[in-house]
């Protein structure tokens, strides 16, 4: 028995119509995830990244969110403090990636480890939020997850090599707003957690020490701290309804 | 510098360790979820730090780049609130921005 199973709903499996079905949702998505690697092939070019290192890092990093972040860390040539510090940013970014791994526990647990492991690697914002519709409506197919992700992988991948390509033809992506692209998208996905102003105060104490620490701290330990303070304000914060 | 075909080892070094980094986020919520029990506190702050990433990385792109930033935000969050749809929302900030930069 692993630990954190939920023994109340139906047993975890993988099949084949569960690829399927995680690759129906991904295609649902794929404009979307299509356009933001377009942006990010685009900002990855005007940053000196060569076509390999560019489509390298969306292969093997595959977050969207902190790619862009990491372009605007990116120096050519690369040194190691900026190795570090990319390694470090993309790490706070994708913090969120943890409690998504988190909440697929009690769902997950009583599959074999080596196949779970490998299937959460493959986990973004999308095939998550797919993967947890496929259970609250009553399934237990964690082969949606693998369906999703593989789908959405082959897609992030093949834009970000034509962005690289094709998106210096866009003369100047400010004009557009593409370089504005990352608060859009985040706001975009912010909005839908919307749970009433209380729940939102974390957020401006986040945002507020983040404008504090920038005008102060050199480099982007920003995020970092402004992060960290608004989960330790969220913890502290008394919800009452 | 880098020609599009090559790869500089450092920039592979930065590469990797995102991508360490990143796989480590996706793995270690799952792992610690079988091994540690979260207290309620722990849990609230876990439940307040999506947001709060979000916060502390759009805030200052936003008052770095004035007010077409904030009209594209606004107009984000409207879209989102009438039509809960991301790409639509993005697609209206995007436009929201460029309009606001050929004005501004």
């Amino acid at each position: 028995m692993q630990s954190g199973q939920d023994r109340s709903a139906p047993a975890p499996y993988f099949s084949s119509a569960g690829l399927r079905i995680g690759a129906r949702y991904a295609l649902a998505t794929a404009a979307g995830a299509c356009a933001f690697a377009l942006a990010f092939g685009t900002l990855a070019a005007q940053k000196g990244l060569s076509l390999v290192e560019a489509t390298l890092m969306s292969a093997l990093v595959f977050a969207g969110a902190s790619q862009l972040v990491a372009m605007e860390i990116w120096t050519t040539p690369m040194t190691p403090a900026v190795i570090v510090t990319l390694a470090l940013v993309t790490g706070v970014v994708n913090l969120r990636l943890v409690l998504m791994g988190a909440s697929f526990r009690p769902w997950l647990a009583a599959l074999p480890p080596a196949k779970v492991y490998p299937t959460l690697l493959l986990t973004t914002d999308s095939s998550w939020i797919m993967g947890i519709r496929h259970r609250a409506e009553g399934g237990a197919d964690a082969s949606v997850l693998l369906g999703s992700g593989l789908t959405l992988w082959i897609f992030w991948v093949g834009s970000t090599a034509l962005g690289y390509l094709f998106g210096g033809l866009i003369p100047d992506p400010r004009r557009f707003g593409l370089d504005l692209i990352l608060p859009i998208f985040f706001v975009a996905m912010l909005v839908p957690l919307w749970r009433g102003p209380r729940r939102a105060i974390p957020w401006v104490i986040a945002g507020a020490v983040a404008l504090a620490v920038q005008a102060t701290v050199p480099g982007f330990w920003f995020i970092v701290a402004g992060s960290l303070s608004g989960a330790i304000a969220g913890g502290f914060i008394d919800e009452r309804k | 510098m880098s020609a599009s075909d090559s790869v500089s080892l450092m920039a592979l070094l930065a590469i990797l360790g995102m991508a360490a980094a990143t796989g480590l986020m996706r793995i270690s919520g799952y792992w610690l979820m079988g091994h540690v029990p979260l207290t309620a506190r722990v849990r609230k702050m876990l439940e307040a730090l999506p947001g709060s990433v979000v916060a502390a990385i759009v805030l200052p792109i936003m008052v770095r780049n004035g007010v077409p930033a904030f009209l594209a935000v606004g107009a984000v969050i409207a879209a989102m609130l009438v039509r809960r749809n991301e790409f639509i929302a993005i697609f209206v900030g995007l436009a929201v921005a460029s309009l606001a930069r050929a004005a501004f």
